[in-house]
């Protein structure tokens, strides 16, 4: 019998396998990576397998399936975890001339910052928000799936050489005051200030699993949306529709789009730019 | 100037086109260039066609915080359209696709655009080699990689890897490019392909873009 292969892409057995290992990991451990987008997923699962010296993909799954250790490391090679502070400061620059002044008629404010990694952005928006005079009624969720990530965002701690770059990003984000009045330095790191973590609550939460983050009156989740399929950013922006009160704020990163998702019908658009949406209903 | 890449094709389509197969032709064009870009951008995509039947894909190294004007410029001179890349684009052709600043752009296996925060790659965000790299993937043997003008190395690596899934490599003449230290780093990693001096590149394009038209033509039946 002759055998016809259909197609002629080189990497078609790799890519079966690369399937099948993100089915292993689902099915063993419950974390579900099958609806990520897959060419960013299997450039850092092959970067794990020539760092590590495996001779295939099939038998890094082996591993995979043995040594609940090796999870942890795959968990940390799959999450992408490059944050700044005020990351794109036109985003700052629009949250504090579009959200602010809607955030400011509610008698108490409920903040979601879903994928919040090692927590960069989470401290840029408890300044922006006390710099508005919101902070003290405000309370900032901040989740990832990562608790070593969320562990890294609780202790607020940054290395030194990054802080001049994040200073030039809050002054073009519209910060005006003194930046290093919000951190205690010494010679390597810096510390983020006690004040600015008083309001924040940091929690595990996967958006791939894990269900409704009740009442919420503004939710960030910036860049994030981008590593998955259509269908789970489907469900994840449906988790959100649910998650804000009546005209609560969604904010996106600045190449992501709620327009061609399910939950287009939901939203208006506020900042058509840095892409700040108000639900509807 | 080509070097062996005829002998290539012949072997490839000898490999895959035994039972009268579609011979593979070219659908997507991936090009990486940095320093002296702009140029080399703008003597290349306005002599492109407006039904070109390739699509490009193309990142410039540029600053993390550079807007769209150069993209939005090129759109005004061009026939093709010329956008930045959104999330999840289908590819499409007599498109070209430019990589956001500070976004990697990598190719699905549906061929569609992905982008990405993950670090920088060899200092480049994006990165020549992660677009080069998923498009070998995405695209096997039907995929042209181009590496134009820079002062760095990047896109070598990719370029290597898209002629190892078939593909076509196509270098700067290093003699007409700004900036030569990137073609002539593709040309050390990569043993077959072409040659072209910059006013080349565009005639080159359009006859493959031909060549595939006609292919397709003469397969469907059409005349």
């Amino acid at each position: 019998m002759v055998i016809s292969v259909k197609k002629s892409r080189p990497t078609e057995g790799e890519d079966i396998e690369i399937g099948l290992l993100i089915e292993a990991l689902y099915q063993r451990y419950g974390y579900d990576f099958r609806d990520y987008s897959r060419a960013s997923v299997k450039r850092r699962i092959m970067r794990r397998l020539s760092l590590d010296g495996f001779a295939n993909i099939s038998q890094m799954q082996h591993r995979l399936l043995e040594d609940a250790e090796f999870v942890d490391t795959l968990l940390q090679d799959l999450s992408i975890n490059t944050t700044e502070m005020f990351r794109d400061p036109d985003f700052y620059m629009a949250l504090r001339k579009k959200a602010v002044p809607l955030l400011k008629t509610y008698p108490s404010i409920k903040i979601w910052l879903a994928g919040c990694s090692t927590g960069e952005e989470v401290y840029s928006t408890a300044i922006l928000l006390s710099e508005e005079g919101l902070y003290k009624k405000s309370i900032i969720y901040a989740t990832d799936f990562n608790d070593h990530v969320l562990k890294k965002a609780k202790a607020g701690i940054l290395p030194i050489e990054v802080m001049r770059g994040f200073t030039s990003n809050y002054q073009q984000g519209g910060g005006e005051e003194e930046f290093s009045k919000y951190y205690i330095s010494d010679k390597r790191s810096v510390i983020m200030r006690g004040a600015l973590k008083k309001n924040i609550v940091f929690a595990n939460h996967n958006l791939v699993t894990d269900g409704v983050f009740g009442e919420m009156n503004m939710i960030v989740c910036r860049n994030v949306l981008i590593y998955f399929n259509r269908r789970l950013q489907n469900r994840v922006l449906s988790l959100f529709t649910e998650s804000l009160v009546r005209k609560g704020l969604l904010c996106l990163g600045s190449k992501e789009t709620i327009d061609f998702s399910e939950s287009a019908h939901d939203f208006r658009s506020i900042s058509a730019k840095e892409k700040i949406y108000e639900k509807k209903q | 100037m080509t070097f062996g890449a005829s002998r290539q094709k012949k072997k490839y389509m000898k490999k895959n086109n035994k039972n009268s197969v579609r011979a593979p032709f070219y659908k997507a064009i991936v090009v990486g260039v940095s320093a002296g870009g702009f140029e080399a951008l703008n003597t290349i995509l306005p002599a492109l066609p407006a039904d070109l039947t390739l699509a490009l894909l193309i990142v410039q190294h540029r600053p993390a915080d550079a807007d769209s004007y150069m993209t939005e410029s090129l759109n005004k001179k061009c026939a093709i359209t010329v956008k930045e890349a959104d999330e999840k684009e289908l590819i499409m052709p007599g498109v070209a696709y430019m990589a956001p600043a500070n976004y990697h752009m990598l190719v699905e296996l549906e061929r569609t655009i992905s982008l990405s925060t993950s670090p920088p790659v060899g200092y480049s965000r994006p990165s020549i080699n992660v677009l080069f790299e998923t498009a070998a993937d995405a695209y096997g043997a039907e995929l042209v990689g181009m590496v134009l003008t820079g002062a760095n190395s990047d896109g070598a690596h990719g370029l290597k890897v898209i002629v190892e899934h078939g593909g076509l490599a196509v270098v700067e003449d290093p003699e007409s490019a700004a900036e030569k230290n990137m073609p002539l780093a593709a040309l050390k990693c990569v043993k077959r392909g072409h040659v072209l001096r910059l006013e080349q590149i565009a005639p080159f394009i359009s006859k493959l873009a031909l060549e595939a038209e006609q292919r397709e033509n003469f397969n469907t039946g059409k005349t």
